[in-house]
């Protein structure tokens, strides 16, 4: 759990980052998410004090940041960011085994790790650990940036535009690749970003910052239902119910019955199952899950879905 | 590349061979000599001169990175940064100075010999290496000695494991500035009395002896390209094993 408690941050007469507050539970993807110069970034790095809060406290479980070195507190918290920021030249193996060789864990638990995190993030380990980072594709450093801040096995992880640098179709991938590793260690993330899109996929929960403000920090559902001011609806922009399908999976909203044509997956969001009722000019979709049909979802469904939250 | 490399060998296995026996090359200086003078230098051992004249250089080329890459460390420290200006101007200094005003002013100090050519060499030498560690350090990618710090890396960590790394290569161009500038000014220090290739030159300019002039003056200058395409190698071998494509060396 972190716990953001009157946050401020200034430069000479500027003030970046204004008294923000906000708890992030335990297990949660919390998105910052706002325009340059919002201050997101530094309100993010203000919790591994990469930058010293000029007032207000950070709390890790319960925990006063400023109790701790800088440099342990930041070994305890993954850190990855855009560009990834590999050591260009130390190998693959070398670099996801960074922060373990810091904490001076023995060589044969940090090879361990390194390999696990390998082939978690789909690198083999024979082929690539000994490789340096400027032979890899974008895709594959970008990987390796996330699996060395995963590597000392951290319940907090930073992320700051860790996708920024990626085509959009990497991009998906990557961010489906986070969802499953966030699920399977339960780390509790950070996550800054410009993209509301982003956000919206991401993020339990969604901070949206402007001119070092905390506008609103809500779930999506809320932020996409009652976006506080007119800045977060129009960072929202006008597909709002489009977003809101894209929140949920067809699996949640199966009915009984029949439809006719090309199954849907279960595991596809609202958004394409509605994408496809009205590309194939269908009413509903049968709906499959491991190659069984469940049953089918239809468009006024659907489109009931979309309509604004009461 | 490969034909350049036979070439540099074949240059080097000349200068050893002249330099073990410069008498099996008296038919290529015979030419240059008139009456009876002497075809080649008679008053040393030019291997022994030639050894001298290395050892000034790298005496001096050492004692110059030490100082100046340290300095260059300290200045780009946090606590470090205010001398940055100060340490700046002192490295100019020593570069305007004309090794000839130093030798002239540090002989009543330190006497005729080989201590006022080091110290001249010294002074000369500081410059590219300090400018060019400063480079070194300073470029570094933003990315990369960010995630040092966000990983926990404390600041002697980042130094020695991240940033001297990464400015090596460019480091290592200004050690190759510094010991090429040094090898040839080393000359005017046989003025003072220390032994080294000048000597052969100075020789042959008092007898008119154009034979010795052109020895001193080819094993100099065949040291100079031979080491500078060295040291080039070795860095462009660094740069590529650090995974960097070469960066602009000053």
């Amino acid at each position: 759990m972190i716990e953001l408690k009157d946050l401020t941050k200034t430069y000479g007469d500027t003030t970046v980052v204004d008294a923000v507050s906000f708890t992030v539970e335990a297990g949660e993807i919390c998105v910052i998410v706002g325009t340059s110069g919002s201050g997101k970034t530094t309100l993010m790095r203000m919790i591994n004090r990469l930058v010293e809060p000029t007032s207000g406290q950070v709390l890790i479980d319960g925990e006063d940041t400023r109790k701790v070195a800088p440099f342990e507190l930041r070994r305890r918290i993954g850190y990855a960011i855009q560009g990834h920021g590999l050591f260009p030249h130390r190998t693959v193996g070398q670099n996801i085994g960074t922060v373990p060789g810091l904490l001076n864990w023995e060589k044969e638990r940090t090879r361990k790790r390194v390999d696990e995190l390998m082939r978690l993030f789909q690198l083999d380990p024979d082929q690539f650990r000994d490789r340096l980072p400027s032979e890899l594709s974008g895709g594959q450093q970008q990987r390796v940036g996330v699996a060395r801040a995963l590597a000392a096995e951290p319940n907090i992880l930073l992320m700051d535009e860790p996708f920024g640098a990626l085509d959009p179709v990497i991009r998906a991938k990557a961010q489906d690749d986070l969802l499953g590793i966030q699920r399977k260690f339960k780390t509790t993330i950070v996550l800054v970003t410009h993209d509301m899109e982003e956000a919206i996929h991401l993020g339990t929960r969604i901070a949206v910052m402007d001119a070092g403000q905390l506008l609103q920090y809500a779930t999506p559902e809320e932020i996409i239902a009652n976006p506080a001011t007119d800045f977060v609806a129009e960072l929202i922009g006008g597909d709002r119910p489009f977003r809101l399908l894209s929140l949920d999976r067809v699996a949640d909203h199966v009915e009984q019955g029949e439809a006719e044509g090309t199954p849907i997956e279960a595991r596809l969001s609202l958004r394409e199952a509605y994408a496809e009722c009205l590309w194939s000019g269908r009413e509903a979709l049968p709906v499959v899950d491991n190659g069984k049909t469940i049953g089918r979802i239809s468009r006024a469904e659907l489109a009931r879905k979309a309509a604004r939250p009461q | 590349m490969k034909i350049g490399l036979v070439i540099r060998l074949i240059v080097l296995a000349l200068l050893i061979a002249f330099l073990i026996s410069p008498e099996t090359f008296r038919f290529a200086f015979a030419p240059l000599v008139t009456g009876n003078q002497p075809v080649i230098y008679n008053q040393g051992s030019l291997l022994e001169i030639t050894i001298n004249h290395l050892m000034i250089v790298a005496i001096a080329v050492a004692a110059a990175t030490a100082l100046a890459v340290g300095l260059a460390i300290l200045v780009t420290r946090p606590f470090g940064a205010e001398f940055l200006p100060l340490s700046r101007s002192l490295a100019n200094i020593g570069q305007t100075f004309p090794p000839v005003a130093v030798l002239a002013l540090a002989v009543p100090i330190l006497g005729f010999g080989t201590a006022p050519t080091l110290v001249a060499l010294f002074l000369y030498g500081l410059l590219p290496i300090f400018e060019n560690t400063l480079t070194g350090l300073t470029n570094l990618p933003g990315a990369v000695t960010e995630a040092a710090r966000g990983m926990g890396m404390t600041g002697r960590q980042r130094l020695l494991r991240v940033e001297l790394p990464l400015a090596f290569p460019v480091i290592l161009a200004g050690v190759r500035l510094s010991t090429v500038i040094s090898l040839a000014t080393a000359t005017i220090g046989s003025t003072v009395a220390a032994r080294t290739l000048g000597e052969v030159i100075i020789a042959g300019l008092l007898s008119n002896n154009t034979s010795f002039v052109l020895q001193g003056g080819l094993i100099v200058g065949v040291l100079a390209v031979l080491i500078y395409d060295a040291l080039s190698a070795l860095e462009r071998f660094l740069a590529r094993r650090t995974g960097q494509s070469r960066r602009a060396a000053a």
